[in-house]
């Protein structure tokens, strides 16, 4: 077993509205792996990684991130500098004129100088295979770019850890096959949330389940994948026996 | 507008500081807004007319920017005149041209073009997120900065969702009439549109914060002056003494 990166025990929240989203979600990753996570739409994929950034505050658990538990807001200032989060909806991630202003955003408000932010934002768009958008307005880019850039503001700020949010919807196979590769060479900790399973296989090592506010399985992303295609449940993920 | 066709060129005035032109932008404009002489609003458009110059504008894009303004003067050509109270130099039927109001009307447009044109060189050549960071410099308190940088970043999509939103209505066969079913649509519609403004606001706060937003808009630009800023501080300098001097020097004459 190596470090752990991120831990979830029993975390619960319910929305303001009294809705009960997560009863109870216990997770964690280590070091440099890359976990799927999967549910049925609605299932509270994206609520739980709105509270590991605390950008919803749990009615219950503990997180902890990189080994120090987190829970008052400083704590969480300190989580967003070290977490990335990819929005699953990339128009929400995309505030800034251009691309370039947007990449550099978080390396900026990380201290960086702007002549540093520049040159990082620069690699991180090359890297992604995106300079050609560097210039460019960023509300008119299309859907998938605006994907591969949102990604790109995100691994600008070289966090310890990456959630990403639904990373393949949206884009071309093309983009699609660019992103695995971009995925597997990280060596990040990552949390994937998807509802395609051959990308998450390719990418993953393991793959957890969200049903009924909890972890309804979490094994080995091959396993899940013969286990899906055996089953025509399909794609609601339920427990292995 | 997002566009800042302006924005980005290489030409001397978008090497100058952001906070220089900033600060003489403001000042010219309010100097020539309160200029009455037709020497100083004359001198004010033919400097204007250089900064543009400086500024290697396409003549093209600002012909179309002027073309708009100059639209919505030629209204007051029709009404004002006609309206002035004051000798009539000109009468047919019961319509009576003043030339106090002609003369009125030439001042404003000669002022409306020396503004316009000097904003377009001086502030438009700098990305809004310099003129923010100018506006940071000079203390500005720094939520109304943000709320200029954030209204224009996402005017444009507020009327995209709005549009968005009629495009649903209407592939279910919507058409606007007179019937209250579509005055109910229409409430529905902009009754939406704020409850996506502001969802959107918040989505977009969390996003902000995620990359370590603390109240402060960076920008990539740093500012720095150069020894070519001072030769501009002078020009800018003379440019106000010029207007200001031919305005006021005739005041204890008048
Ligand atoms: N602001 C909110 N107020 C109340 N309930 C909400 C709010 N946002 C989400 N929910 C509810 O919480 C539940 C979980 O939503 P969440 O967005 O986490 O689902 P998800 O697993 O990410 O789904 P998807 O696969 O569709 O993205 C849903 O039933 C949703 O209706
Ligand atoms: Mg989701």
């Amino acid at each position: 077993m190596g470090e752990v990166a991120l831990e979830l025990n029993d975390v619960r929240y319910a929305y303001p509205s009294g809705r009960k989203v997560l009863s109870g979600v216990s997770l964690s990753l280590e070091k440099g792996q890359r976990l799927g996570l999967v549910g049925a739409n609605g299932a509270g994929k994206t609520t739980l990684l709105l509270l590991i950034m605390g950008l919803l505050e749990k009615t219950g658990g503990t997180i902890r991130v990189l080994g120090k538990e987190v829970a008052s807001t400083r704590d969480f200032a300190w989580v967003r500098k070290r977490v990335g989060l990819l929005f699953q909806n990339a128009d929400d991630q995309l505030f800034c004129p251009t691309v370039l202003d947007d990449v550099a955003f978080g390396p900026l408000n990380m201290g960086a100088s702007p002549r540093e932010a520049r040159k990082t934002a620069e690699a991180v768009l090359s890297r992604l295979g995106l300079s050609h958008l560097a210039r460019r307005v960023s509300h008119r880019l299309s859907g998938g770019e605006k994907k591969l850039v949102s990604l790109a503001t995100v691994l600008a700020m070289e966090p310890a850890v990456l959630l990403l949010d639904e990373p393949t919807a949206g884009l071309d196979e093309e983009a699609a096959r660019r992103l695995i590769g971009v995925v597997k060479g990280l060596s990040t900790a990552c949390i994937i949330v998807s509802h395609e399973y051959e990308f998450l296989k390719e990418t993953t090592s393991r793959i957890a389940g969200l049903a009924e506010g909890t972890v309804a399985f979490d094994e080995e992303s091959s396993l899940v994948h013969t286990h899906v295609h055996v089953h025509p449940a399909g794609k609601v993920p339920h427990k292995h026996v | 507008m997002i566009a800042e066709p302006f924005a980005f060129g290489d030409s001397p005035m978008h090497r100058a500081d952001p906070r220089l032109r900033a600060v003489f932008g403001a000042a010219f404009a309010f100097v020539t807004a309160v200029a009455w002489e037709f020497d100083a609003i004359l001198a004010a458009l033919f400097l204007a007319v250089a900064m543009a110059a400086a500024a290697r504008l396409s003549p093209w894009r600002l012909a179309k920017r002027l073309f708009f303004v100059n639209g919505f003067i030629a209204l007051l050509w029709i009404v004002v005149p006609a309206t002035y109270p004051g000798r009539a130099v000109f009468s047919l039927g019961p319509v009576h041209l003043s030339a106090d109001g002609l003369w009125v009307v030439a001042r404003i447009t000669i002022k409306s073009n020396a503004i316009v044109l000097s904003t377009l060189a001086l502030l438009a050549t700098m990305p809004m997120a310099s003129l923010g960071q100018a506006m940071y410099f000079f203390r500005v308190p720094q939520k109304l900065v943000m709320l200029i940088l954030l209204t224009y970043r996402y005017m444009f999509v507020m009327e995209k969702e709005y549009g968005r939103l009629l495009r649903a209505a209407r592939v279910r066969g919507f058409s606007a009439d007179t019937s209250m079913n579509t005055w109910r649509t229409l409430g529905y519609l902009l009754g939406m549109l704020f409850v996506r403004a502001d969802q959107r606001a918040r989505r977009v706060h969390q996003a902000m914060l995620c990359r370590g937003f603390s109240g402060r808009y960076p920008s990539l630009d740093a500012f720095c002056f150069r020894k070519t800023d001072w030769a501009w501080a002078a020009a800018m300098v003379c440019a106000l003494a010029l207007v200001g001097g031919l305005e006021w020097a005739k005041w204890p004459l008048s």
